[in-house]
This record gives structure tokens, C-alpha cells and sequence, in this order.
């Protein structure tokens, strides 16, 4: 059965044209959704380990990473032909990851083990794991590749990982349950989202001192239901969109005074997101509702929503062969 | 940028040397009941009910404490039936002001009426009285568990959803499906419900034997309704009542779609991630007793953690304002209502096999917190020691 769907995939143009591709987790279908940014229709379902969450790619676009939590490993995905090459050594259940600058050190939250594990991709071998709080989710590595960060959902807490020696140099709490971290403005800013915190705490990296938090409040919502999870930021950093979770809204935010400017209505309980080659398109993983929003982000506008697999959880953006973005 | 890198370690570990070190005794301390006996051999109660949640919420508290120098120490002590609580309770108090009691009402106010308990802060992780929580609060006493009344109106919400608004009730003759019963009559007059009939289940029969007979003449009577009520909190009769009955009916209370603290059949939300820690730590599936002794224990961590103080009193004002927010797994924030100290959580409709809906459910309002529509809101509360609080 899985041969047949493998060859079946062979068979179908295995590479985008143009405008490149968002690849997609479904979590509970075990599938990852290839959508053709050009058409904005889903090109491609190719299986996956269990439970996949996080993803991304290597620098080239050659490999895909997938964190298969419930398989216990981190896949090595050929995106052309949608075949699993290897296993890396993950740890127990891998939710999320980032890919150092080197291209070559995969950081790993291990959910139910409260550890990072650092992962050689090339040598396939652990380099090391770090102890860190319960729950790890959110990672991100600054852009100079010095400092990694875990983010643990239950110890509320942001730790900072100096990659030289692969040990914590700082420990920084931050609102109830932290899913997301992101290096912004040439890593000077570390943001961190907090679910139920409601909020999105920014890190002065230097001193790894708190210099604004981000609060939101949508006409009409609870507040409890306004979670932030993941966000991205435009190409020049000047706007960030915050998905809000069970709210069912993206955040668009002003990263120079960190004031919510506008609320987009997107699908149910939007989870993380992904920008297109030139940053013009957003798309949302909305988990509940089992698709993907497109946003217009000159417009501030959702376009188009595009049925994908159960509970979409992550997306990557893949720029056309032979064009790299 | 050697220098520069330097310089980060260095603020890192000052940052880590500010934090002074801090011992947190908590206890978690239980007063043994007899448990009536039942028609089923197939539910047994663990040994470790609730005990297993405080030492999860230990653990738990323990990963954060150990990054910010806050030591943990769980000790937890079981008082046997008819033995002296409060000599166990005085030893405790000894030994710090952080008290979870599992325990009867009577028992818990005999524990906050004590003169060492006075300035401590304890939990009650196991009574679902309203009494305990209207006209004999105390000030020194938080109520992680549910009260009954938060649970039958989660129920309520949901049939007023449905709209199934024709109901009937069984209810069991023991005190505790009494008080349930009682619950479950506010709550529906609460929410513009109201029952068609009422019976009492008379137990005198071994209804496993004969339940093809004795149920459908005993609900034949029953005028039509849409939903069965049966309030039976101790599993006695009410499993027996299931397909049996006159009418097919669905059947909701104590038994079939229940209104829970919690049950293993909770996954999203994160859920899932608590289920299998609890689940490997304690060998069996978390109950609702264990999540109110989590929840108590996670809330003594995320004060501590936020105050860097263990004194009751300065925990205490940090729980009941508006900065404490728990994450409790079911979807929104927990916290604790100031005017009598019950701690606001979503409450779970489940069955057997999945999580039907959480209440509150969408479309009953309140101006503060839509968890503050089940149970008792503060225009309504009988509690004398909020005053206090405030």
C-alpha cells in the first residue's frame, strides 16, 4: 500500500512551477499538503511518520525535516519525490525544531521528555541534550547562530542555549505557556508568544531584559480565547502577523511600536503560518477547521481558504525548482 | 564578538545568582473515608487518588523551581478512618503554611478553624459542598475542586444547547445524590429549566441480576422526556438504568454524559501532554481529585514563581488578583474567584469515550469571565470572609 501511494506520487510533476510551494502538517492524517502558490490548490498528499508538527527545510530546498512526534524522529524527506531518505535521532516526541545558521545543527524541542536535543544532520548523531522546562515548543536560533532558545509550554519559562558549548547561559520567564520564539531585527529582539498569557513578550537579546510585551483585544472575542501561537514577520520586519489560536484571528502588528494595527478573520484555531517567495502572500495552518488561510498582506485581506489534511499544524515555504529564493 | 559573547554568559549568570534560594514545604494531606458499598465489583479506587496528582504537580513545579534556585518538597501523609487529622494537620503546619487537603467538608473546616491554620493557606482538593464555599468559607481556604454546583451547570448549559428542555430524574437516596440532586434542581431553574418528574431510587434490590425487569417498570412511569437525569455519585444504581429503561433515552448526571473535572478522555488543548506524564508517573489514568491536587500544587509554583515568596499571605493576594493565570489544560486560563476563593476552570461534558463539549459553552455571557456562569457568582455568594480578601 505505501509503495502504491509512493509511486503514485512519482508519478505526478514533482516539482512547482513559478511561484514555489507551502508545504503543510497535517498532525492527525499523518500527511504533509503540498500547495501550489501559483493556483492555490493542493498539488500533492505525501505520507508522513506519525503525528507530524514542525518542518523545515535545509538551506538548498534539497531536504525536508518533519518532526513525526508520535513516531519519535525527525524525518529526512526527499520534497522531490516525497520519499522518507532516513531517520535522524530525535529524542522522544520532537513537536518543534530550527535548523542553525550552519545548516547542519538541528535544535529539537522533545515535548514529553522537557530536553532540546542538538542533532548533527549530517552525522546523524546527537550532539547534545540540554535539560530544559516542561514541555519545550518554541525554537529559534539567532541569526549569527550563537544563542538558541527553548521555550517550555509548562515552566512558562525562555532558555537561552549558547551553541558554543551547547549548555544554558539564562533562564527568563515569561506569560503562561510560551509556544513560539522568533529572532527579529538582525537578532537584537527576541519575541516570545505566550498562549494563555495572552501576549507576546520582547526580549532585549544583549541583556536578555524584557522591553515591551504585546497584548491583544478583539471587539467581541473573551480574551481568553485570543491566544497567540505562531507569527512571522515582514520581509523589511516592520509588520508582524501574530496567529491568536482559538480567536480564529491573525494580529497584524507594528513592530517599531509594537501596537496591534489590524485584526484578519481566518479558519478555526489558527496555529502557525508561512509567507510566499516575495512575502505578498500569507498562509495559516487553522487546525480545527482543517485548512489553510491565504492573506493578502498588502491588503490585510484573507483571500482564499484551501482544504487541507486533519488538523493542519505547520508550514514551510519552498521556493519553484531551479530558483531560489 | 568574542567579548560580546562573553558578556552574554556573564549577565546569564548573574542573572541566575539574583535569584535567592527558596525551600517550598507543601503537604498534601488526606483524611481516609469508607467508601459505601456498591452494586459493581468493576470500579476500584486507587490508593493514590489525588496524592498522584499533588506529586505530578511537585514535579512539575520542581523543572521551573530548579532553573530560579525554588526547592519543592512534597510530603504527603493519609490519616486513617476515625484517626486525628488535626495532630497530622498541626505537624504540617509546623512544617510550613502550604496545606492540599483531601477530605471530607467537616474535616476541612475542622483543619481552617484550627489556630496554627490561621495565616496558612489551604487547598481543598476533594469537597464539592457549597457550603464550604458560601455561608462557611474561610479566608484561608481555596477550593481547587469543583463544586458541585460548577458541574450541574455545565450540564444544564448543555441541555439548554440542545434545547432539550423536557427532563425527568432518578435520584439515589445517599447524602452525596442528595446534594447533587439539589445542584442539579438550582441549576436548572438557573437556566429556565425545569423537571417534569422526579423518583427516588429505593435501593433494595441486586438490580444486576434483574435489571430487564425492575428498570422499565420503574421508569415506565416517567412522563416523556428527553433526557433521563440520575444522580447517583457514588456509581451505585445508575449504570443499570441504561438500556433498560422504558423510553430510549439518553441519560446524563452521574452517569452517561457527565460534567467532570476531568477524565482521560481530555486530549486537546495540550491536554494530552499532561495525560501521558500523570499516566507514566502514576501507572493509570488521571481522575478528578488528582487534577485538583495538580492544579493546587501548580498554583502554590506559578506564585512562588512570580512572587519569589512562600509566605501564605503573599501568595494568597497573588492567586485571588488579576496577574495569576494557570494553564490547566482545558482551554482557558485558570484562576481564582476573589469572593470565595473557588478556582474558575472550564468543566468537561464527557463520556466514556470522548469529550462531547466544555462548558461554558458559547452564548452564556458574563461581563467578567464566561467560567464565572457555572457555580456561584459574586452577586449570589453567602461568603462572609470576602471582604477580607479584598
Amino acid at each position: 500500500m505505501r509503495y502504491a501511494a509512493i509511486l503514485a506520487l512519482l508519478a505526478t510533476p514533482a516539482f512547482a512551477q513559478g511561484q514555489g510551494e507551502i508545504w503543510v502538517t497535517n498532525e492527525k492524517d499523518d500527511t504533509l499538503s503540498v500547495i501550489d502558490v501559483a493556483t492555490l490548490e493542493v498539488v500533492r498528499t505525501i505520507p508522513t511518520g506519525e503525528r507530524p508538527r514542525g518542518l523545515t527545510f535545509s538551506h538548498d530546498f534539497s531536504r525536508l525535516y518533519i518532526c513525526a512526534s508520535d513516531s519519535d524522529a525527525v524525518q529526512v524527506m526527499d520534497p522531490e519525490t516525497g520519499e522518507i531518505l532516513h531517520d535522524l535521532p530525535s529524542g522522544e516526541d520532537p513537536e518543534q525544531f530550527v535548523l542553525h545558521p550552519d545548516d547542519r545543527r538541528l535544535y529539537i524541542a522533545n515535548e514529553d521528555d522537557a530536553i532540546t536535543t542538538v542533532v548533527d544532520t549530517e552525522t546523524r548523531s546527537v550532539i547534545a541534550q540540554i535539560d530544559v522546562g516542561i514541555e519545550p515548543e518554541g525554537m529559534a536560533v539567532s541569526p549569527d547562530g550563537r544563542i538558541a532558545i527553548t521555550t517550555s509550554e509548562t515552566t512558562n519559562m525562555a532558555h537561552w542555549i549558547d551553541t558554543e558549548t551547547e549548555a544554558l547561559f539564562a533562564n527568563t520567564l515569561v506569560d503562561a505557556r510560551p509556544r513560539h520564539a522568533e529572532f527579529v531585527k538582525d537578532g537584537t529582539e527576541l519575541w516570545v508568544s505566550a498562549e494563555i498569557g495572552g501576549t507576546i513578550s520582547v526580549f532585549d537579546v544583549a541583556s536578555q531584559g524584557e522591553i515591551a510585551k504585546i497584548g491583544f483585544e478583539i471587539a467581541g472575542i473573551h480574551p481568553d480565547r485570543i491566544q497567540p501561537v505562531g507569527f512571522e514577520l515582514t520581509a523589511d520586519e516592520s509588520i508582524a502577523f501574530v496567529a491568536l489560536g482559538p480567536s480564529n484571528h491573525v494580529a497584524v502588528v507594528n513592530a517599531e511600536t509594537y501596537r496591534v494595527e489590524d485584526y484578519i478573520l481566518v479558519g478555526r484555531r489558527v496555529w502557525h503560518m508561512a509567507f510566499n517567495a516575495d512575502r505578498s502572500l500569507l498562509f495559516t495552518t487553522n487546525g480545527v477547521s482543517g485548512d489553510v488561510t491565504v492573506i493578502d498582506v498588502a491588503k490585510r485581506e484573507a483571500l482564499k481558504t484551501i482544504k487541507v489534511g486533519r488538523f493542519p499544524w505547520g508550514a514551510a515555504f519552498r521556493p519553484a525548482q531551479g530558483d531560489p529564493a | 564578538m568574542l567579548r560580546q559573547a562573553t558578556s552574554i554568559v556573564m549577565l546569564g549568570l548573574w542573572a541566575g545568582a539574583a535569584q535567592a534560594a527558596i525551600e517550598v514545604p507543601v503537604t498534601w494531606l488526606r483524611q481516609e473515608v469508607a467508601h459505601p458499598p456498591v452494586l459493581s465489583n468493576l470500579d476500584e479506587i486507587p490508593q493514590d487518588e489525588g496524592r498522584a496528582g499533588a506529586e505530578l504537580g511537585r514535579d512539575d513545579n520542581a523543572t521551573t523551581g530548579r532553573f530560579l534556585g525554588h526547592d519543592y518538597a512534597l510530603e504527603t501523609v493519609s490519616v486513617p478512618e476515625g484517626g486525628d487529622l488535626e495532630a497530622a494537620a498541626r505537624a504540617a503546619l509546623a512544617r510550613g503554611g502550604l496545606l492540599i487537603l483531601d477530605a471530607p467538608e467537616d474535616a476541612v473546616l475542622a483543619v481552617a478553624d484550627m489556630a496554627e491554620a490561621q495565616g496558612a493557606l489551604l487547598f481543598n482538593a476533594a469537597a464539592p459542598g457549597a457550603r464550604l464555599r458560601g455561608a462557611d468559607c474561610r479566608a484561608n481556604l481555596m477550593h481547587t475542586i469543583p463544586s458541585t454546583a460548577m458541574r450541574t451547570d455545565a450540564l444544564a448549559q448543555f441541555l439548554v444547547q440542545r434545547r432539550w428542555d423536557d427532563l425527568a430524574l432518578i435520584a439515589g437516596q445517599r447524602p452525596e445524590d442528595i446534594d447533587y440532586a439539589e445542584a442539579l434542581r438550582g441549576s436548572l431553574a438557573k437556566f429556565g429549566l425545569q423537571l417534569r418528574a422526579e423518583r427516588d431510587w429505593l435501593d433494595d434490590a441486586d438490580i444486576r441480576r434483574n435489571a430487564g425487569q425492575e428498570v422499565p417498570v420503574f421508569t415506565q412511569a416517567l412522563p416523556d422526556h428527553d433526557v433521563l437525569l440520575v444522580a447517583d455519585e457514588a456509581g451505585d444504581f445508575a449504570r443499570y438504568i441504561a438500556y433498560n429503561a422504558w423510553t430510549p433515552r439518553p441519560l446524563a448526571g452521574s452517569e452517561g454524559l457527565q460534567a467532570v473535572a476531568w477524565a482521560p478522555v481530555v486530549e486537546a488543548w495540550g491536554a494530552a501532554q499532561l495525560q501521558s506524564r500523570f499516566e507514566e508517573l502514576a501507572g493509570r489514568t488521571m481522575r478528578p481529585r488528582d487534577y485538583a491536587a495538580w492544579a493546587a500544587m501548580r498554583a502554590i509554583g506559578e506564585a512562588v514563581t512570580r512572587t519569589g515568596s512562600v509566605d501564605p499571605e503573599v501568595l494568597r493576594d497573588f492567586l485571588l488578583g488579576p496577574d495569576f493565570e494557570l494553564g490547566g489544560f482545558l482551554g482557558s486560563p485558570l484562576s481564582f474567584r476573589p469572593w470565595d476563593g473557588q478556582m474558575r476552570q472550564p468543566i468537561p461534558l464527557v463520556t466514556e469515550r470522548a469529550v462531547v463539549a466544555t462548558a461554558p459553552l458559547e452564548g452564556f455571557l458574563h461581563p467578567v469571565s464566561e467560567m464565572d456562569t457555572l457555580g456561584t457568582d459574586a452577586p449570589e455568594s453567602l461568603c462572609a470572609a470576602s471582604e477580607e480578601r479584598s
